[in-house]
């Protein structure tokens, strides 16, 4: 049973025309959605959660940074698996996400490394240092630009795909680097206080804002990869009878 | 609200060059992405619109 609904939505979502008009379905209460839980989150972030008692109001960074850090984590594991779709299956709709998911992951980890350099200073008195988590931290950020590079330099797109596919792929590990990093190596960045199994050592006041925030930024990038999703599908099926039709009404 | 007044908002403590120059560079940069994602789908219907008029002229 699952196992079918599963399989169809693989079929389905594996069609351009039906992925596009299923997004041009989802994204007008969509957007509005992440727009409203993403300023929410910061807002009360910002002005209404208690001050740290040790950090001050330099700790009201993290409701940036964690939104964004944890962004260019999930995208990047989207890409790989996008990447691997891509690769072994050819699929059409796998190639139209793996161009899609990158550009806004790319500014969610510079967004990342930013606000933790700018966080590092009050805190720990400097705005960068090569340890594990920072370093594999900027080497998400290459990755991203590397994905991205290679599919504007290769004309080809099916071509493009499959080589930055590849890449894609070969940078899962980093994401598991990034993610174990604070628990494998000692690091000067703190290990994590959000967790989805068992107790979080973060203050309830200052974890509800949080999670709102994250939950806003992550919609936001699905808005992100569904728009440049569907420009990418009305590119690629420009000779189709479906997009000529829309492209004639106006785009509607 | 965590704070005693606006200014006191505006100051986050000692912190306040760190956490809006925080909050500023990531505003910019997270609306610039979704300006680009936009204007991309802009460009692509655009282009797509002049292929056809040229087409339909040349019928």
């Amino acid at each position: 049973m699952v196992w079918q609904t599963i399989k169809r939505w693989y079929h389905m979502l594996g069609s351009p025309r039906y992925f596009h008009t299923f997004s041009s379905r989802v994204l007008p209460w969509l957007t509005p959605i992440a727009l409203i839980t993403l300023v929410t989150g910061l807002v009360w972030g910002l002005a209404f959660a208690p001050s740290d008692y040790q950090q001050g109001n330099s700790y009201r960074i993290i409701f940036i940074h964690v939104p964004a850090s944890s962004g260019a984590l999930m995208g990047y594991m989207a890409l790989g698996v996008s990447g691997l779709v891509a690769v072994v299956w050819r699929m059409k709709m796998a190639e139209v996400m793996l161009k899609a998911i990158a550009p806004f992951g790319a500014a969610l980890a510079a967004i990342s490394l930013i606000t933790g350099s700018l966080w590092g200073k009050p805190t720990w008195g400097t705005y960068w240092q090569w340890d594990a988590r920072m370093t594999s931290m900027l080497i998400l950020l290459f990755m991203y630009v590397g994905v991205i590079a290679l599919q504007n330099v290769i004309r080809e797109p099916r071509q493009a795909a499959r080589a930055a596919g590849l890449l894609a792929i070969v940078g899962v590990i980093n994401v598991v680097i990034v993610k174990y990093s604070v628990e494998w190596v000692q690091t000067l960045h703190q290990g994590s206080t959000l967790k989805l199994f068992g107790e979080s050592t973060i203050n309830p006041a200052m974890k509800y804002p949080l999670l709102i925030s994250m939950l806003g930024m992550w919609l936001l990038y699905a808005v992100n990869v569904l728009i440049r999703a569907r420009s990418e599908v009305e590119w690629r099926e420009r000779r189709s009878k479906w997009v000529q039709t829309l492209i004639r009404e106006g785009g509607k | 609200m965590a704070f005693e007044s606006f200014a006191d908002f505006l100051a986050m403590g000692k912190h306040g060059f760190f956490v809006w120059t925080a909050y500023g560079i990531s505003a910019v940069l997270v609306i610039a992405n979704m300006v680009l994602a936009l204007r991309g789908q802009g460009k692509v219907r655009e282009t797509l619109a002049r292929q056809q008029r040229r087409a339909e002229v040349d019928e």
